[in-house]
Order: C-alpha cells, then sequence, then structure tokens
C-alpha cells in the first residue's frame, strides 16, 4: 500500500474509532483508560523510530514526556492557548531536547548512549525539581476547564486529540519504514560504519531520528496536566515510562509500525486491568517480568513470531 | 557560607563515600569493563544485599559487614544463574545489543519492584554499634559509619586485585577480558571463565549493598541514583583499571559531597550524571585511560 | 595526468603508539596498485583514514584534485572512494538487494546528476549481483551465505557506489585457492571497466599477478615503492618478512 494511500486509510480507521467510540461507549472510565492506550501508542512508535529502527536505546523518555507535561504547565500558567497548541509547542521545546540530546550523545555507541539518555535525564529532572514556577517538587495543580470544546467531557475530549496524535505518529512511523530514510536508519542499525561507507550521511539522519522521536514523545506528555490534573517531577520522570516505551515495541516487534500498537494495546490493557484489581506496583512487574521473558525467549516479538510462523509454513 | 572547616569535612567525607562508591562499582568494571556485558541492572543486585543485610540484622542482629560477606557465594552462584541466561539468550545468538540492554533493564526495574512489593517504600535501617558515633581530629569529623565502609570497600578491592593478578583464574579472567580470540585457540572455554567472573561481580553486590545500608537508610528506588554513578565511575576510571576506578569514584564523591553541602543534596544526583555526560563527551577512554 | 589519489605526509597515532608515520603516496587514474606489509604494519589503518572511518593526525589527502582532509567518510565516497570492508559488514537485517539499494540510493542518487528511478536501482542491484554470481540468491539475507558470497556482497556493495576509486581491503583472506582465483577475475573486471584498484592483500601470489605496482609498509612507514618485481627484492622487505 503506498504511503498518501495508507495516510488515507488510516484516517479512515481512526476516524471511525473516533465516532464509534465516543458515540456509543457511556462509561468514563473508557475514556480514562482509553487515553493512556492511546498515549502509549504515541510513546511506543515514537521510541522505536530511534530503538527499533536506528538501533539506539533511549532509557531518557521520561525526560522527553515530562518536557512536553511541563511546557503545557507553562503555557497554561502564562496564557490560555488551546490544548492542541500546546501540543504542537510541546512538540518543539522537546524536539529541541531532542536534537541536543543527540548533538551531545549520538558518538556514542550502545550502552553508552543508553546510559547518557538516562543521565539526561535526571539531569533534565534536577532542574524541573528546582524550578519553583512549576512547582518544584512539592508539584503543581492544573484546573481542568469547566467546558469541553464541541461536546462531552473534557476528557473525552482529550481522549479524542490523543487519538489523532496516535494515528498522525503511527502514518509517520509507516512513512519512515518505507521510505529512503528509512532504509538508511536500518542499515545505520546493522552496521553504522558500513552505512558511513556506503554514503549514508550517518549523523544527519541519526540527529533526524532522535528529534522526530523526541518531539513526538514530547507530544504525547503535552495534555497530562490536564488529564492528571496534579502534576509532579516524580511521577512525570518516572523509569515506568522508559520500561513501557522499551517493552511494549520490544513485546510487539520492533521491525515493524504494527509492533509498538501491538505492544502499546496490549500492555497498556493489562496494566489499566491490573492497576484496578491488583495494585499497580504488582502490574509493573508484570510489564518488567513479560519484558524480560519476551527479550529471551521471542526477541523479534510478536510480529517477529508471526513472521517466523509464516517463514515455516512457506518451506 | 562558604567555611573552612564545612569544606574540609564535606571533602573528608566526599574521600570516605567515594571508596564506598569503589566497592559498588568495582562489580560493574568486573561485567562491563572486562566482560562487556552490559549489567546496567547490577545496582538491582546492591539493593538486593542491602536488604538481605536489613532482613538478617533485624531478625537476629548480626552485624551488617558480616552478613554481607557470608551472604557473597550465594550472590555468586546467583551470578553465575544470571549469566547462563543471558549467555543463553544474548552471546550464542550473536550481537543483539539493544535486546541484551533491554533484559537488564527490565532486571533492574523487576528487582526494584519487587522490592517494593516485598517491603514497601518505606527506609529501612541497620543497626551497628559503629552506627552513630564518630572519630574526631580537630575540626575533622570522621563518623565511623563511613570510615568502616570505605574500609572494608578498599579491602575488597585489595583482594580482588590481588586474587585477578595472582590467582590462575583470576589471570584467566583477565584474559578473557583481553583477547577472547586468544583464549579460544587456546582451548579454554571463555564463557565458563566469564561465568565465574560474573558471579564474583555479583558477589561484590552483597558486600556493597551490606555497606550501602550501613552508610545510610535506604528504600527500593534508590538503586536508580546509582545506574549513572556506577557508569561514570567506571567510564572516568578507564573501564578496567582498579586505580582509575577508584579515582574516579572518589572524584566523583568529593563533588557530590561539595555540591551537597553548599547547594543543598537536591542537586547531587545530576551531579555523578552531568560528569558522566561531560567524561563521554570530552574523553570517552576515561581519566587514566584504557 | 595528475594523479587521481595524492596522499602526503600521513601520520596517525594511537595514544602513544604510532600506527603511520610520513606515508607519501600517489595512485594514478586505472592503476592496479598492491598495498602489502607484515600484520600490524598500518595498512587497514591507511585505508581507514584515507576513506575517512578514522581522522588522520598529520599530512594531507587530494583525491580527484580536491583535499578530502576534513570530510566524513560518506562525502568520501559520494566523491568516489570506496573502501570494501576486511571483515564483511552486511546490513544483516536487509535482503542482498537491499544490502546494495543502500549505496545507490545514498551514494550515485546522492550525485549531481540524473537520479536513478526505483525502478531503475532495483535493476542494476540484480545486474551487480550478478556480476559477483549472486543473483539467485538476492531476496535472500546475509546469513544464508557462505564466506566467499559474503566476501563477494562485501565487494559488490562498495562497487554499487559506482567508485573511481576502490580500496579492497583483504578481500581473499582465508579463502580457497579456486575463490582466490574468482574475486581476482571480479577484480579485473572492475579494473578494465575503469575503476582504479588498490588491493590490501597477504596473499602473494593474487598480489603478484594482479599488481601494475606495488607498495610496501613495514611498521606504520612506505618502504618501497615501484614494479611488484623490483620492490618484492628490496633487501628491507626481505627482513621484514623473513626476520633478520
Amino acid at each position: 500500500m503506498g504511503t498518501a494511500k495508507f495516510w488515507a486509510v488510516s484516517f479512515v480507521v481512526a476516524a471511525a474509532v473516533l465516532v464509534l467510540t465516543r458515540g456509543l461507549i457511556g462509561n468514563e472510565y473508557f475514556f480514562f483508560a482509553g487515553y493512556v492506550v492511546l498515549q502509549y501508542i504515541v510513546l511506543s512508535t515514537a521510541w522505536n523510530i530511534l530503538g527499533g529502527y536506528t538501533g539506539y536505546t533511549n532509557f531518557g523518555v521520561g525526560a522527553f514526556f515530562a518536557v512536553g507535561a511541563y511546557s503545557s504547565v507553562v503555557l497554561h500558567k502564562l496564557s490560555s492557548l488551546p490544548v492542541p497548541v500546546m501540543i504542537l509547542v510541546a512538540g518543539l521545546t522537546s524536539g529541541i531536547l531532542g536534537f541536543g540530546m543527540g548533538y551531545l550523545t549520538l558518538r556514542l555507541k550502545g550502552v553508552f548512549f543508553a546510559i547518557a539518555t538516562l543521565a539526561l535525564a535526571i539531569v533534565a529532572q534536577t532542574l524541573i525539581v528546582n524550578w519553583d514556577f512549576v512547582g518544584g517538587s512539592r508539584g503543581i495543580y492544573v484546573i481542568r476547564p469547566q467546558q469541553a470544546p464541541l461536546y462531552g467531557s473534557y476528557v473525552q475530549y482529550l481522549y479524542s486529540l490523543m487519538l489523532i496524535l496516535a494515528w498522525v505518529s503511527v502514518a509517520i512511523a509507516r512513512t519512515i519504514e518505507r521510505s529512503r530514510l528509512g532504509l538508511g536508519l536500518n542499515a545505520i542499525r546493522d552496521d553504522e560504519a558500513a552505512a558511513e561507507a556506503g554514503g549514508v550521511p550517518t549523523l544527519r539522519l541519526k540527529l533526524i531520528s532522535t528529534t522526530l522521536s523526541g518531539a513526538l514523545m514530547g507530544m504525547s506528555g503535552a495534555p497530562l496536566p490536564y488529564y492528571v490534573t496534579y502534576l509532579d517531577p516524580a511521577s512525570s520522570f518516572n523509569l515506568s515510562y522508559a520500561v513501557n516505551s522499551v517493552a511494549m515495541p520490544l513485546i510487539g516487534g520492533m521491525t515493524s509500525w504494527v509492533g509498538p500498537i501491538i505492544g502499546a494495546v496490549l500492555l497498556g490493557t493489562i496494566q489499566q486491568l491490573a492497576t484496578v484489581t491488583i495494585s499497580s506496583a504488582l502490574n509493573l512487574l508484570i510489564v518488567g517480568v513479560l519484558l524480560i521473558l519476551f527479550v529471551v525467549i521471542a526477541p523479534n516479538g510478536i510480529v517477529g513470531l508471526v513472521q517466523a510462523r509464516r517463514r515455516a509454513r512457506l518451506r | 557560607m562558604f567555611s573552612l572547616d564545612l569544606a574540609v569535612n564535606a571533602v573528608v567525607a566526599g574521600l570516605l563515600l567515594g571508596g564506598f562508591y569503589a566497592a559498588v562499582t568495582i562489580g560493574v568494571t568486573i561485567s562491563f569493563g572486562m566482560l562487556d556485558i552490559v549489567n546496567i541492572a547490577h545496582p538491582a543486585f546492591i539493593m538486593l544485599g542491602s536488604f538481605v543485610a536489613y532482613i538478617v540484622n533485624s531478625n537476629f542482629g548480626v552485624d551488617p559487614i558480616l552478613i554481607g560477606a557470608v551472604m557473597a557465594p550465594v550472590f555468586f552462584l546467583v551470578g553465575m544463574a544470571a549469566y547462563q541466561i543471558y549467555f543463553y539468550a544474548f552471546e550464542q545468538r550473536g550481537e543483539e545489543s539493544i535486546q541484551g540492554l533491554a533484559f537488564f533493564f527490565g532486571l533492574l526495574f523487576v528487582g526494584e519492584v519487587a522490592l517494593i512489593l516485598a517491603f514497601g517504600v518505606d527506609y529501612r535501617f541497620v543497626e551497628a554499634p559503629y552506627i552513630g558515633p564518630s572519630l574526631h581530629y580537630g575540626f575533622v569529623d570522621l563518623p565511623l559509619r563511613m570510615l568502616i565502609p570505605c574500609i572494608v570497600s578498599l579491602v575488597m578491592l585489595g583482594l580482588l586485585q590481588v586474587f585477578l593478578g595472582r590467582t590462575f583464574i583470576g589471570r584467566a579472567i583477565l584474559a578473557v577480558s583481553q583477547d577472547r580470540l586468544a583464549l579460544q585457540l587456546m582451548a579454554a572455554n571463555p564463557s565458563r571463565i566469564k561465568r565465574i567472573a560474573f558471579g564474583i561481580s555479583i558477589a561484590t553486590a552483597s558486600v556493597a549493598g551490606a555497606l550501602l545500608i550501613i552508610i545510610q537508610p535506604v528504600e527500593p528506588s534508590i538503586g536508580r541514583d546509582y545506574i549513572g554513578r556506577i557508569f561514570a565511575i567506571c567510564v572516568l576510571g578507564g573501564m578496567t583499571s582498579f586505580p582509575g576506578m577508584l579515582a574516579g569514584a572518589m572524584l566523583i564523591g568529593i563533588v557530590e559531597s561539595i555540591t551537597a553541602t553548599f547547594y543543598g543534596p537536591s542537586w547531587a544526583p545530576a551531579v555523578a550524571f552531568g560528569f558522566l555526560l561531560l567524561t563521554l563527551a570530552v574523553r570517552p577512554a576515561g581519566i587514566l585511560g584504557r | 595526468m595528475p594523479p587521481l589519489l595524492e596522499v602526503s605526509g600521513l601520520g596517525k597515532r594511537f595514544g602513544g603508539f604510532v600506527a603511520l608515520e610520513g606515508i607519501d603516496l600517489s595512485v594514478d587514474t586505472g592503476e592496479r596498485l598492491g598495498l602489502i606489509g607484515p600484520n600490524g604494519s598500518g595498512k587497514s589503518t591507511l585505508v581507514n583514514c584515507l576513506s575517512g572511518a578514522l581522522h588522520h593526525d598529520s599530512g594531507n589527502i587530494t583525491f580527484d584534485g580536491r583535499a578530502i582532509d576534513g570530510l566524513p567518510a560518506y562525502q568520501r565516497t559520494r566523491l568516489g572512494l570506496a573502501r570494501s570492508f576486511q571483515l564483511p559488514k552486511p546490513f544483516r537485517s536487509l535482503s542482498l538487494v537491499d544490502n546494495l539499494r543502500i549505496p545507490l540510493l545514498y551514494t550515485v542518487n546522492a550525485r549531481p546528476g540524473a537520479r536513478l528511478s526505483d525502478g531503475a536501482i532495483s535493476e542494476r542491484c540484480l545486474a551487480l549481483l550478478d556480476d559477483v554470481g549472486l543473483a539467485d540468491k538476492a531476496g535472500r539475507l546475509p546469513r544464508d551465505l557462505t564466506q566467499v558470497e559474503m566476501r563477494k556482497l562485501e565487494l559488490a556493495r562498495a562497487v554499487a557506489s559506482a567508485p573511481r576509486l576502490l580500496f579492497a581491503d583483504e578481500t581473499m583472506a582465508g579463502l580457497s585457492p579456486s575463490e582466490v582465483e574468482e574475486i581476482l577475475v571480479v577484480l579485473v573486471r572492475l579494473n578494465e571497466q575503469g575503476i582504479t584498484i588498490v588491493l590490501i592483500e597477504h596473499i602473494m601470489r593474487a598480489v603478484m599477478s594482479f599488481s601494475t605496482r606495488l607498495v610496501v609498509l613495514v611498521a606504520g612507514q612506505k618502504i618501497a615503492d615501484g614494479a611488484p618485481q623490483e620492490a618484492i627484492r628490496n633487501p628491507e622487505v626481505e627482513r621484514a618478512y623473513l626476520g633478520e
């Protein structure tokens, strides 16, 4: 399926989901949970652009996510811009952060890059903790507007925005996958020196990857203040965002745009159910254990398992 | 605000802290510096060591350092088992660096969450006669709860240095770290040696954990602060060199201590990470070179 | 005609270790240059410095009349300076066709002039694979290849970038005599098509029969440079290979 056609088809699918869910489902909790699952679709798709496609493991997901959330906080305190604009601004700030991080760390390989991303996240968190304007370590309260644009509850509005963002990020991921850029990123992942020798401008492509990935992650965090109404560094920089962003693409499959969606829906739903029925600490344990199990037994994820079965049947 | 005895005490505390940081890092110097295994889950094993020390100490009153030493063989076995899984999943199948990283990351996370489920998020501490009193030399304070772990750490370092340099297995480990191919050609099985080395690296976590809970009360999420510290020290020290690692540990200890004293403890975690970023940007081979 | 590649005073150190010192070298268009030397003499370091994989510490490199000293590797490839790797470094998750597609997309299509369409690129990938006898494995992954086939893929990938000058770095190491012959045939054909080739090799028979000129490197210095038979008879070369 060509790229333009994919954008059109996926738009139709997303629009259908939006109309059906908002029209038919009355339970408000669905939209609370759905927001989180959609948010994870964006996060894992974004992570996978740098991780699965380019081969660079980013543990500093929390930094980009939180920077997106906090840029919304700043805008909220200084103005009354609508949330979609805040999302775009968050994309800008996180994109710049992604570019900066890439510039500083992309000469590093493997684990050094990963640790450096973690380091950046801690540094960013420390800066926010010490910034009183956004509440510092005490956190900040954000009041949800009374009226949602159009109709319905405010959470339904946030859910709708996140659905659109999920559609956009998935379409972007697939566009990259089928393009010259995607092939170049794969070459970098498989063998960076050989890619460079083959004419691939590795630094430039890596920077594009970190900037885009960071921007999308930041955008997924932009509506968060209105969703949680109380934002603090400890929760917004939480390492669980990193674990989820690694686990979901890995479990779903890192080589294609489908994998992060599978992983996000699967793990996101499990976690939402577990949080309600068991405890939130236990649900994090489940994610961690699943990550370890999959990485040992099925390192190419669910997509990988399906592909292997298909190949076996062909023989 | 700046006073001489405050500064001197900060430096002294930093040196003692640095000595302890060496105990925390030595395991990763072995697993990552020498064996090329990206064990970022090392802090999880250290936290396990702390909590084991807590359980035995609070129930039976045994000295924590003794617990750490006695439990070291158990941690050694756990380390060997972990290496087996790692070997089966990754080294046999060839280089898959993201999966290897994800594996240890998952381990780190599961370790922390498991501890939270078992012990909750409250701070835990141990009781020992040397937690509390300090030695005084003029205006310099030497809290015993920092001095003793520092000494134990240096002893452990010395013992490992001797082991690596003088015993057969120790030298085999050094050989593996330097030239995997040569060892294979000599028909020694590198994975058996690496398993032992990895076991040793985890055994050090048992002692390091015991030392940690002597220095400060612990709760499960403290492990995260140590990822950056450990790798910062490892890189600063040039990856494989023990003396370099010790120097790096002292440096970071001193800078953290001064930062915490004069700017407040909330900036301390950023110090090690900031150092790491600087070192990686400027001199990826570390202070004393590789 | 000026030389295609002009190197003067090239030096490279790693910490305290001097890998290359004062290397002067010139390669004319169409030449078949052999580069030999004992292990550790700096041959691969030289290739890495010239191709841009490493930064040289001193000296100048001019390619096609243009100073390329500060250029990153990918730009040197685009200018026409290609290299194959001693240990084959294929793109493991890509098919053979896609392995060749990379240099076509990122080098050939990046040069000023007509861009190849997707169809033309695919055709050329298959043609290149056919040239090295790998056309029937076009859709397979590198892990399905034998050692010799991997070497050929490595060569094909370097050739795909349509270079003016190709460094073939120990392409034949560990191959059987007939396999060495296969690779030599490919290299000669490439040279006849207009590609200047620098062959870095240990296999003396291959180097002697292939080269029109021989350069010998020992301990980071060039000790001989001339017609193959004469360079070999140089007493320093004999000493380096046979010992004192």
